[in-house]
């Protein structure tokens, strides 16, 4: 009879995803694209906020986006209506964007045409927050109306992401939410976590924003120009 | 709800070390997964058994070792486990500060597996 052996293995689950992950952020820093994997439940916001922050980097920056969806082209189609090249990936079901996707659509777009792209991934605070999808930067966003416990249901989320938009903020004097628990829950998961409260619609607090992005993709065209300066 | 690939993905990686090491079939596989992330055991556990069949590790036993999440007390430096749907609560066992940050719980790696 055989005997049983061990073997030990410490491989993490999800390695293959990472690996090609890691492939896509070295493509996009060779090709000096910042991307920025933005994640949310559905009707936080997600492509409201991508339409007004690109409108307002317009000037500077050429952008492109990832949509992420289960079935539907609806919001590559708003998208493409403000002049922005869209890529739509359909998930057929499946609940989050993975790293291969995300090369899929990458495939599709012309790097040397842009400077940031957004992933618009799928709708939903649970799965996306476990698949790196190749992005410099994870930003989140908690809308108002869904209220200031969304810490304590969905903590991983708010533990991978290096920024929190809290948006609706034009909803806070209808709502008992409250801000300063909100901050104070989401700053004991992740210290780090820079929050910016915005609202879309009436563009509050969106200038804070996007001088934050805007600083994060210039630092990031900065370091890449620097690498290729010593490369010479 | 994204048990499906995780599972492909523990499958994949399985059988990759099972056939370097030559084993005749995969008996055990243990996980450990922090109480951090929202995988549900149960569904592992029937997506393995239907994804594995005619494979290696066709019948092998997966165990998920749950590992606790890990908060720090910023005052006293303590660390603990927490529930952490309960968060709002937290408060240190030690010296009942209530200022505690997120150390661990993120875990999500296959620790070993057994041959025969």
């Amino acid at each position: 009879m055989s005997e049983v052996r061990l073997i030990e293995i410490k491989e993490e689950i999800l390695v293959d995803n990472d690996k090609v992950a890691e492939k896509i952020r070295k493509q996009l820093w060779a090709r000096q694209v910042f991307m920025l994997n933005l994640m949310s439940s559905p009707g936080a916001g997600k492509t409201s906020l991508i339409i007004a922050t690109l409108r307002s980097l317009n000037e500077s920056m050429r952008a492109g986006v990832i949509e992420g969806d289960i079935d539907s082209l609806v919001d590559a189609e708003k998208v493409a209506q403000e002049g922005i090249p869209a890529v739509q990936l359909r998930t057929g079901g499946a609940c989050h964007l993975d790293a291969v996707m995300v090369e899929l659509a990458l495939r599709e777009m012309d790097l040397s045409a842009l400077d940031l792209i957004i992933i618009e991934n799928v709708g939903n605070l649970v799965c996306p927050a476990e698949f790196d999808t190749g992005a410099m930067r994870k930003v989140m966003i908690l809308s108002v109306p869904e209220g200031d416990d969304k810490p304590l249901k969905y903590p991983l989320m708010f533990t991978v992401c290096d920024v929190l938009v809290v948006n609706k903020t034009d909803y806070l004097k209808l709502s008992d939410f409250d801000m300063k628990t909100l901050k104070e829950r989401v700053l004991k998961l992740n210290p780090q976590i820079k929050i910016f409260e915005v609202s879309c619609k009436t563009g509050e607090g969106m200038a804070a924003w996007t001088q934050w992005l805007r600083a994060e993709i210039e630092t990031f065209k900065k370091m890449t120009e620097e690498e290729d300066h010593g490369r010479v | 709800m994204h048990e499906l690939p995780v599972t492909e993905s523990i499958l994949r990686i399985v059988l990759r070390h099972a056939e370097e090491a030559k084993a005749g079939k995969v008996i055990g596989i243990s996980l450990r997964i922090g109480e951090m992330t929202d995988v549900i055991d149960e569904w592992l556990k029937r997506y393995f058994d239907y994804l594995s069949k005619g494979t290696l590790a066709e019948g092998a036993k997966l165990r998920v070792e749950r590992m606790p999440v890990i908060f720090r007390c910023e005052v006293c430096g303590e660390t603990f486990p927490v529930k952490i749907r309960e968060i709002k609560d937290v408060v240190c066992p030690a010296c009942g500060g209530e200022k505690a940050i997120f150390v661990s719980g993120r875990e999500f790696f296959i620790k070993e597996i057994e041959v025969i």
